[in-house]
């Protein structure tokens, strides 16, 4: 596409789109609901000769993801595709991705695990991957989600860094969504990507290397540690590479999006697409007068602790919203990760967590309210009195 | 055909300082494919006892490319190599031949393995995958897979008062991979240096993928004598346990017969882990494995192409 | 014993940039008995050769010119598969 244009697209459709302008060397990717559009549309780019890239047709997500380390390590762009189980087929793999230190990129539209199998949206198959040493990013639309893609493989390849990106995306809401979107040109896309330059490459037969030894106590904390300042590193990456994307696009991107923040008093921290809606719920309140505000995390790996103490510190109370369940009985992910956050702080609101949303259940303007009058009984209170609770269960 | 003499002119691309076993098969069947491919390879390999022992970090056995990922995923990690390899090379970015194969144990090809070979079979990568089978989970100590032959102890398939070792035949892999419709498949054993080598050399040819089932006798598996490791191959090819043929574009050829096919206990008496057959009580057992063998065997000739 | 390097001291990823760096490790005293190579009676088939699991037989020109003791692990295939027997290779217990 020679210029940029506006564009009516789903987040998957979006997600192919930057795919196709990323050019990648290799792809390898399996379908699964609900992220086959990407797998189709790429496939039709492929057909159609708009890409340079070696489309592997692997028989499982494990493969896919074997299959694009192995691409990756031989010095191409590799990418992949996924969802939900296809996630969690890759979960080995993904170790080895980060521990090898391959600049995968991956899409990732967020479903639920099973079982019982479901296709609808939630965050267990990303959060479940939470340690698994990739970035992760989050999308709230398909704007969001197009513009991460470029952005992370900057980030990926970052020789600081080296490190796979997930972009994540949610599955239904905002994958099959049509939306209104700003592409950037092709040519724009590969000047702002670059040239690819690997850190290694096993196709250099010249200069053998040996890629996935045995490394034994002696060494493999070490690498171990690399991997923990590479994450640090990404940390100021993320943020050089948010502020050249704004440059470009007039969108800046860093670790979070606060809304009507300033002066809120009780707040919402919610990923992805329910940030739409609480959105519309902050300015409906703030007609009425009520200093609410939202905090949408886009990064949690690297995890923004000081920009979340800092986005928070002045809320008198807050609720993290997780579309994930972790069966600790103290909370979500995003729950026990903000609240250690505040360990340390001189100045800790109040904080509640509530569970939302699993197995694709709807979230609308009702139940934002309700965590928002929650909030303002704990303010009055002055203290929480559910510190887990469910979001619209049948109890 | 190749002389000793011209292939001990070639490079080694696995080199001493391995820390492999005394006596293991699977670094002679490595030495011997690996002479085949006439051009720079790139070397894939499952986990297993290959690949942790010649690449204890930060050591490396190997003088070509190398990348191990996991114990499944050495055909679909190669995959993305020679997928790499073909999308660089048509951008002009890569101007050299370069030959790709895969190293995986029994464990790692028949069992767990198996899937991620079929995809990449079936896909067509131009690879060559050869499995070195030494009957059983060898690395993580002898613990049964489904090459392990029907009465072999192992771990896993211990002998008891109930149990006389492994329960049910092998799988036939050779067949299952031939299966796939691929340009070429074979059973190989390193005894047999020069049919190894010439089925190599077309392995590497091959306009697609290829597959290499090489017997790799385990000292410590199949308990016996470090120096029995060559003789064995050679027992297990003249009792028949181990047809050397090959599957050409799907027409089958046995490339070696015995002048005398010896019978079965020939092989299966020179292992520990088939002592408990030969004691009394088990005749029937015994019987059975040898009609197996012939069966399989008469089986394997009459589809054979003279 | 080499000394242990830093993580900024190792290459990323775990990798080995240096191909074939395992000839700096002696497996050779792993051995309990060794193969003596006798050049007289040795004819140069280079069956030992072949079968040896360890690249230990060292070949020039085609022909063999000894043993590499640093790697041979003396499993001793070569001594056994020698057609010359005892005339051009014997095994014979470490010291």
């Amino acid at each position: 596409m020679g210029s940029r244009q506006h564009v009516a697209m789903t987040g998957n459709e979006a997600v192919a789109h930057a795919m196709r302008q990323i050019n990648p060397d290799v792809v390898a990717a399996y379908p699964i609901t609900p992220q086959t559009d990407i797998v189709q549309f790429f496939s039709q780019f492929v057909a159609d000769g708009m890409v340079k890239t070696e489309f592997v047709t692997v028989e499982s997500e494990h493969s896919a993801m074997s299959a694009t380390i192995g691409a990756a390590a031989s010095g191409a762009r590799a990418m992949t595709a996924t969802s939900s189980q296809g996630l969690a087929l890759m979960w080995e793999m993904l170790h080895i991705a980060s521990g090898y230190r391959l600049p995968i990129v991956m899409p990732v539209v967020n479903r639920t695990l099973s079982g019982p199998i479901n296709i609808h949206c939630d965050h267990s198959d990303t959060m479940g991957a939470l340690t698994t040493g990739w970035i992760q990013l989050y999308s709230e639309s398909a704007q969001e989600a197009y513009d991460n893609m470029i952005q992370a493989v900057r980030i990926a390849e970052h020789p600081d860094v080296r490190l796979p990106v997930m972009v994540c995306q949610d599955g239904f809401i905002t994958s099959h969504g049509i939306e209104s979107l700003e592409v950037l040109s092709d040519d724009e896309v590969a000047q702002f990507i670059g040239e690819y330059k690997p850190a290694y490459s096993v196709l250099d037969v010249d200069n053998p290397v040996t890629v996935g030894p045995l490394v034994l106590p002696d060494y493999l904390f070490e690498m171990k540690f690399q991997q923990a300042k590479a994450m640090e590193a990404s940390r100021r990456v993320i943020l050089e590479v948010g502020k050249e994307y704004a440059r470009l696009t007039g969108r800046e991107y860093g670790f979070l999006e606060s809304y009507k923040l300033e002066d809120a008093e009780r707040v919402i921290v919610v990923l992805s697409s329910t940030a739409g809606t609480t959105r519309a719920v902050v300015d409906e309140l703030r007609r009425k007068g009520e200093k609410v505000g939202l905090l949408k995390p886009r990064v949690i790996r690297p995890f923004p602790a000081s920009e979340l103490r800092d986005a928070l510190s002045h809320a008198r109370a807050v609720a993290i919203l997780d579309r994930a369940e972790t069966f600790s009985t103290q909370g979500g992910p995003l729950f026990c990760e903000i609240r250690a956050a505040f360990y340390d702080a001189p100045k800790r609101p109040l904080m509640r967590n509530y569970i939302f949303g699993l197995g694709g259940r709807d979230v609308g303007t009702s139940q934002i309210e309700s965590v928002f009058a929650d909030l303002a009984e704990d303010v009055a209170r002055g203290s929480v009195k559910t510190p887990v609770s469910y979001l619209d269960v049948r109890e | 055909m190749a002389t000793l003499r011209e292939l001990s002119r070639m490079p080694e691309v696995l080199v001493p300082g391995h820390r492999m076993c005394a006596g293991c098969g699977a670094p002679i069947v490595v030495r011997q494919v690996l002479r085949a491919a006439h051009a720079p390879v790139v070397v894939a390999n499952a986990t297993g006892c290959l690949e942790v022992s010649t690449t204890i970090y930060p050591f490396t056995s190997w003088q070509s490319p190398w990348i191990h990922t996991a114990f499944e995923s050495a055909a679909a990690s190669l995959s993305g190599v020679e997928a790499a390899y073909r999308s660089l090379k048509r951008q002009g970015k890569i101007s050299q031949d370069i030959k790709f194969v895969a190293f995986g144990g029994d464990g790692g090809t028949y069992d767990i393995g198996l899937q991620s070979l079929s995809g990449a079979l079936e896909r067509g990568h131009k690879m060559v995958y050869v499995c070195y089978d030494n009957g059983a989970y060898m690395n993580t100590g002898i613990q049964r897979s489904s090459a392990t032959p029907k009465g072999a102890e192992t771990t896993t398939s211990p002998v008891g008062k109930v149990q006389p070792g492994k329960r049910g035949s092998r799988k036939d892999l050779t067949k299952i991979v031939a299966a796939h419709n691929i340009p070429y498949a074979a059973q190989v054993s390193p005894a047999h240096w020069n049919d190894l080598y010439a089925k190599a050399e077309k392995a590497f040819a091959a306009d697609g993928p290829a597959f290499l089932n090489a017997i790799a006798p385990c000292p410590r598996g199949w308990r016996y004598d470090s120096s029995d490791t060559i003789e064995l191959c050679r027992l297990a090819v003249d009792t028949c346990f181990w047809p050397l043929y090959e599957v050409e574009n799907g027409k089958i050829r046995v490339t070696y017969k015995p002048k005398e096919k010896k019978p079965l206990v020939e092989f299966l008496k020179r292992q520990g882990r088939f002592n408990h057959l030969l004691r009394p009580g088990n005749e029937g057992l015994l019987e059975e494995l040898q009609q197996e063998v012939d069966r399989q065997w008469e089986d394997l000739l009459a589809q054979s192409e003279s | 014993m080499t000394k242990l390097k830093s993580a900024k001291d190792i290459p990323i990823g775990g990798i080995i940039p240096e191909p074939g760096n395992s000839r700096a490790y002696r497996t050779g005293e792993w051995r309990s008995q060794r193969p003596v190579w006798i050049p007289e009676g040795c004819v140069h088939c280079l069956m030992c050769w072949v079968y040896c699991p360890d690249n230990a037989i060292e070949v020039e020109d085609g022909k063999v010119k000894g043993i590499d003791y640093n790697h041979c692990k003396g499993c001793g295939i070569c001594v056994r598969e020698c057609p010359r027997k005892e005339k051009a290779l014997r095994l014979e217990r470490e010291a």
